[in-house]
């Protein structure tokens, strides 16, 4: 469990122990355990429900500073598309690239164009692999580690085409790399992330090596130097490459629209994320081709990271596909030239998808299956109320975590109170007897007669 | 250990919910995933049958290191023709359970394809029983 990198973490003063990012979390990932809550590395995808459920601000996300800016010769932005959401529908996307200039960086490279190159991966690779419907994108890095955690039999239906992300990260530092003749690990690129998920992905990429992405900055912390300096560019302004299509991206329903798929199904939040796993998993919607699955309520522009309320981004970033509609992302040439690399697996990221056992109970499995009969048992002994008051998003999970050693039966506040309600009889049933000496008067004695 | 669950026919509403379990339990318990969903898609099929052809019935799997064994026991209409039913496309299901994206007539054919074994007994008018095993992969045949 050690040595898993997170990025949502737990701020300890903050944390008043209520039990409201229990019950929200969708893996069951956290406890509270004296007073405070607790999260469990193995389990937890980052998906940020517990951010935006705890109201006293006890959960953040750790994210790269501009700092790090200062370890690389050359910088590259990579905007996320929900970025172009967070500002009004006049605010050009133009605009947004000269300020990320203006604060420091030397040139910037869409992810709605990694996006424009995910698209067309994606619809090749479906084209070629027809054997395993329903495919799941694996754009979504909470919904990649939801099934790596609770739907391992799924991994299978992930189509391992790299991410808007990285396609944007390895073909900035490739073009940046032959224009200046610097070696590509001189050149920074810096993801602008909306959310928490995606600085995981990207810690864990640079923890095994050589990554088109070297880190991950919070939309949150950058809005407001974007927004200061949208007004007046210094930098002359980058120009937008992106196709509307791959802006699209970076709101639910868009990923489908750019693949252009007649059966798809788009479904985002990921509690209805895994409502529909579920289904997949026992073998229903074999008829659909492609889903489109995003961890957040509106896809990335609700990111946990993100400014603005999510629904009107969601519109902005539509009006801007809209606009872009007809801008081609790639020439003809390009796109041969994508296409060949996509067949040769360039852009394929299935060694990075494994299983993650994080709900296994031991590892022998006689063992866990005597542990999993010991649950049933414990569990029809309490009291069914899933109140969460023991810590435990409800009772089963607490009963799972007794059998585990992790919790006691009167962390349960009713058993306890039946245990004080036992004890309280039996002290009073104690105090009842008197010492045969110390017969009252007028009872006459026991032993008489 | 035995797990049971009640199923009532005609509840779509809480269909799937005794599959759920399992895929809990499963997980817990640590079967390989392929396993794991073998298992998962014929005690949902199982179910999804009492809750479209049954009154009521009962889902119990006993899951051992070797083996899960699945059994769905029905009080229901029967079937008549066990071979016929066993047909992949061949469904009874009337049309407004087929718009819900049940009753393909695939559900015993895939009880069959993903178990190991596989036996059923129906008797017209008293119900149904289905049970099939999934042999766990031993350690053996793992390497």
């Amino acid at each position: 469990m050690t040595g898993l990198f997170h990025s949502v973490l737990l701020i300890e003063e903050k944390c008043r122990g209520c039990t409201r990012c229990i019950k929200n979390c969708p893996t069951e990932a956290i406890r509270v355990r004296q007073g405070k809550a607790r999260i469990n590395a193995e389990r937890c995808t980052d998906c940020g429900e517990c951010i935006r459920t705890c109201d006293n601000h006890a959960k953040t996300a750790i994210t790269d500073s501009l700092e790090r800016l200062k370890d690389f010769k050359y910088t590259v932005a990579l905007p996320a598309p929900a970025l172009y959401g967070q500002f009004g529908p006049d605010v050009e996307p133009d605009r947004v690239l000269a300020a990320l200039i203006d604060m420091g960086f030397d040139d910037v490279f869409e992810v709605a164009r990694g996006a424009d190159v995910a698209t067309l991966v994606t619809r090749e690779y479906l084209r070629q692999h027809r054997e395993i419907r329903p495919m799941i994108s694996a754009a979504c890095p909470a919904v990649v580690r939801l099934i790596q955690v609770r739907f391992p039999a799924l991994i299978d239906h992930l189509i391992p085409v790299d991410s808007p992300m990285t396609c944007a990260g390895k073909l900035a530092k490739e073009n940046k790399s032959k224009e200046l003749g610097i070696p590509p690990g001189d050149i920074g690129a810096f993801f602008i992330t909306p959310c928490p998920a995606k600085v995981t992905w990207v810690r864990e990429a640079v923890k095994r090596g050589f990554s088109s992405v070297d880190g991950a900055i919070s939309i949150a912390d950058v809005y407001g130097e974007i927004s200061r300096r949208l007004a007046s560019p210094a930098s002359p302004a980058p120009r937008r490459r992106a196709s509307g299509a791959g802006i699209g991206w970076g709101g639910s329903g868009g990923e489908n629209a750019a693949v252009g798929l007649e059966n798809y199904l788009v479904v985002d939040g990921i509690h209805s994320v895994i409502d529909v796993l579920e289904e997949v998993e026992v073998g229903r919607l074999a008829d659909v081709d492609f889903i489109e699955a995003q961890a957040c309520i509106g896809g990335c522009v609700g990111g946990a990271l993100t400014v603005r309320n999510p629904f009107i981004a969601h519109v902005h970033l539509e009006k801007l596909a809209k606009r872009f509609a007809d801008c081609p992302a790639f020439t003809a040439e390009e796109e041969e030239e994508l296409t060949r690399r996509a067949r040769a697996g360039h852009f394929d990221m299935r060694q990075d998808i494994a299983a993650v056992p994080a709900f296994r109970l031991d590892r022998d499995v006689s063992r866990a299956i005597s542990k999993a009969e010991m649950i049933e048992k414990v569990v029809k002994d309490l009291p069914g109320l899933d109140c969460g008051s023991c810590g435990s998003p409800h009772c089963r999970a607490l009963a799972e975590d007794i059998v585990q050693g992790f919790a006691v039966d009167t962390d349960c506040v009713f058993k306890l109170r039946d245990q004080v309600k036992v004890l309280a009889e039996q002290l009073f049933d104690l105090a009842k007897k008197n010492p045969s000496a110390m017969s009252a008067a007028g009872e006459p004695g026991e032993r008489e007669g | 250990m035995r797990l049971e669950c009640k199923v009532t026919g005609g509840d779509f509403q809480a269909a799937g919910e005794a599959a759920a379990k399992l895929k809990r339990t499963l997980r817990q318990v640590g079967i390989d995933a392929e396993t794991a969903r073998r298992a998962a898609i014929v005690a949902y099929e199982a179910e999804m049958n009492i809750v479209i052809h049954a009154f009521r019935g009962v889902l119990s799997v006993d899951i051992s290191p070797e083996s899960i064994e699945i059994v769905a026991d029905d009080e229901g209409p029967g079937i008549p023709d066990i071979p016929l039913a066993m047909q992949e496309g061949y469904s009874t299901a009337p049309e407004h359970i087929r718009e819900m994206g049940f009753g393909a007539g695939l559900g015993l054919p895939n009880m069959k394809r993903y178990s190991d074994e596989f036996h059923i007994d129906s008797t017209v008018g008293r119900g149904t029983n289905v049970r099939m095993v999934i042999n766990l992969p031993s350690k053996g045949s793992l390497t």
